[in-house]
């Protein structure tokens, strides 16, 4: 506890905030890629302590949000063949075309939640006789695990075990965000914890490219201020590079033993993200050594497909091309105890974070 | 019943049947523990007397898994119950007592429930004057469930009530928050983590009459934030009253370990629930003496002061945070979903 501690002290985030003041002469548009920062900043109400100068624009980094919805009805489906199936928390409330995977269970669906997949095989370990899926959501951060459970459940010789793959992967949501014609965005934080496992270096070639300031950052509020002095840093000064606020847990190569986990299970490969649409290379789908493991295919589930709520602005949010509070519906007919979105969902979704803690909650 | 004869056994439909066996088993397990002259008569209802208002509550605990750290199911059922009627300026006198019973339960379990329920009701003093045992078949319940309702006296000097609240009102809590929470949490399957943090489920009663004697009605509202935790219990009496209510998220009390257990799994603390923890509402004038008076209580030596009642931002709550920004705090919508990364 001694990290939080430190990087929640109020003196040392003030101090930070007093410089960052002085710093700033322009306005300046800073992306935070991460969920997990949007909801530290807006729970720890940095964003009305940064300068007016500062805007932030909160990114696509909410695994739960980017999750196409097709995924969650084939979840569904899966628990209606009598499968057995994990997830993390956060899935569980998002709506699918017809019900959310909370409701399918309360209709008898068999489902767990977890919050590591390699208690799913121990589940499928037990339950010899059942069929168990663990459902793979998330970022590079969560694949080592998920790639681990593939490889235990080879190793037990466990014939019941597969995994519903949504991986996705940041890098490529970056540029594609960059390369919306609509997007005015001066400078990113990177997502702490994606670099712990991936590192940074590809992010140099990007920096380059977009000429765009990205800072490694952590989540804590002593972490985000710091982050986005870094960022200020270099745009008042003209400059953009990589550089690594996150030290104390993000190297350089990232974690090679994690990475090579991951290689040896997933390959690189399009994916769809949920409000955003496909984009090339971003995520991961199972090597063909580890096809049997596939549930979409070992369920013949690959065809579900289902279209999106009209009125949701989703895609423009995680774009950060719109605030939540923009969209006509935030608030009224769509809050998170009725989402129409997945990021009203997500306690790291920019919309339930602007509804649950900031100003606009009771409009 | 012998211990020995108890491990043997398995509670069967039978025990709910209302023949020789139900009789068999409230002989030799509930009245023989229990043995008071209200439930000696076997009769079907008890009658009390009472001279003053009187306060209900009734509450029903389905808690998985039935036994934790720091407790069990049956204890809890007592506690929650007595502190329900604490909270309404009343001093708990008599509880009811039913169980729903899923066949398969061993009989040493229910026994060992059975004894943490007479404990909590002597360590509170109530007596268990009524009570109903059932049985359902294996997979219509979840081993145990049990439904308490307690009646007591309202105090004297007691006029608790969410009307009486007003600006510059002070809030305190009792205790430790989140510790209920995050004990159950740890044992749950599949999140299953090496703790220590027990569950902090006890009774309050005594604390909130040595409150009442003192301070009477400069204490004008008592909640006890179970389900939900702090946050929203305090949102639910914000958008009653029409005032705003300011709380400070450094002065919340939480214990070590459970914030770190909170941080692992992404949770917050606010909306985790809390067993023997209680929030009151009273007269700024007071506020100061009636802390000082909780924190010579064993049941409120971490009592803190977290906030004041306020006219700006009716109807919501504001914290302030750790570092000085500020956030709104609203209530919890369904279960408190654990996040990814």
């Amino acid at each position: 506890m001694k990290y939080l501690s430190e990087y929640r002290n109020i003196e040392a985030t003030e101090k930070v905030l007093d410089n960052l003041k002085k710093t700033v002469s322009k306005p300046w548009n800073i992306m935070e890629i991460c969920g997990g920062q949007t909801h530290g900043l807006v729970r720890n109400g940095i964003l009305d302590l940064l300068p007016e100068k500062i805007r932030m624009i909160h990114g696509p980094g909410c695994p739960v949000c980017v999750t196409p919805l097709h995924l969650i009805d084939k979840a569904i489906e899966l628990l209606e063949q009598g499968v057995i199936l994990c997830s993390f928390g956060d899935m569980i409330r998002v709506p699918g075309s017809k019900q959310s995977l909370l409701e399918a269970k309360a209709k008898g669906g068999d489902l767990r939640i977890l919050y590591s997949p390699l208690e799913a095989v121990k589940i499928a370990k037990n339950n010899p006789d059942k069929e168990v899926v663990f459902f793979a959501v998330g970022f590079e951060t969560t694949a080592p695990a998920n790639a681990l459970s593939v490889l235990h459940a080879q190793k037990e010789g466990l014939s019941n075990y597969s995994i519903l793959v949504s991986h996705v992967l940041v890098p490529p949501a970056m540029e594609a965000i960059l390369d919306d014609e609509f997007s005015n965005i001066d400078a990113f934080l990177g997502a702490g914890h994606v670099c712990a496992i991936m590192g940074y270096k590809e992010y140099h070639a990007l920096a380059d490219r977009y000429k765009i300031p990205i800072i490694i950052t952590g989540f804590e509020p002593l972490d985000l201020v710091q982050g986005i002095q870094m960022a200020a840093n270099q745009l008042e000064a003209g400059i953009y590079k990589v550089e690594n606020q996150y030290a104390r847990v993000v190297k350089e190569e990232g974690n090679l033993n994690a990475i090579r986990i991951i290689k040896q299970v997933f390959e690189v490969g399009d994916r769809e993200w949920r409000g955003i649409g496909m984009i090339p290379n971003s995520g991961y789908k199972l090597t063909k050594d580890f096809a049997l493991y596939d549930a979409e295919s070992r369920f013949g589930i690959e065809g579900i497909k289902v279209s999106e709520h009209p009125n949701c602005m989703a895609g423009d949010v995680l774009k950060g091309i719109k605030k939540p509070v923009d969209c006509p519906e935030f608030g009224k007919t769509c809050s998170p105890a009725n989402p129409l979105g997945a990021p009203m969902v997500s306690s790291e979704g920019a919309c339930s974070a602007y509804y649950n803690f900031s100003e606009h909650s009771i409009r | 019943m012998d211990d020995k004869e108890a491990k043997e056994l398995t509670i069967n439909l039978g025990h709910g049947s209302g023949g020789i066996m139900t009789r068999d088993l409230l002989d030799k397990v509930i009245f023989s523990t229990f043995d008071n002259p209200f439930l000696n008569k076997k009769h079907d209802g008890s009658i009390v007397k009472f001279e003053t208002e009187i306060a209900i509550s009734t509450d029903s605990f389905v808690v998985s898994p039935i036994f934790f750290k720091g407790g069990n199911i049956g204890e809890l059922a007592v506690n929650g119950t007595v502190n329900d009627v604490a909270m309404c300026g009343a001093i708990p006198k008599y509880l009811s007592l039913a169980f729903i019973v899923e066949e398969g339960l061993k009989m040493d379990e229910f026994i060992r429930i059975v004894h943490s329920v007479k404990r909590a009701a002597d360590e509170s003093g109530v007596q268990i004057i009524t009570g109903d045992t059932k049985v359902v078949e294996r997979g219509k319940g979840d081993k145990i469930f049990i439904n308490t309702t307690g009646i007591g006296a309202v105090h004297s000097k007691a006029n608790i009530d969410a009307d009486n609240i007003k600006t510059g009102d002070r809030i305190i809590i009792n205790g430790n928050i989140a510790q209920h929470g995050m004990a159950i949490m740890s044992e749950r399957e599949g999140l299953e983590f090496e703790s220590s943090i027990t569950s902090d489920t006890t009774n309050v009663n005594h604390l909130v009459l040595k409150l009442l004697d003192t301070f009477g009605e400069d204490i004008h509202l008592f909640r006890d934030p179970t389900r939900g935790g702090m946050a929203s219990v305090l949102s639910e009496i914000a958008s009653d009253i029409g005032l705003g209510i300011k709380i400070f998220e450094n002065d919340f009390p939480l214990e070590k370990q459970v914030a770190a257990a909170c941080e692992i799994l992404g949770l917050d603390p606010l909306y985790v629930a809390n067993e023997g923890v209680f929030i009151s509402i009273v007269d700024e004038k007071i506020a100061d003496d009636f802390l000082k008076l909780m924190q010579k209580d064993p049941k409120g030596k971490n009592a803190k002061c977290v906030g004041y009642i306020t006219e700006e931002h009716p109807h919501k709550v504001v914290m302030q945070s750790s570092i000085g920004g500020t956030r709104m705090v609203s209530p919890l919508i369904g279960e408190q979903l654990p996040r990814i990364c």
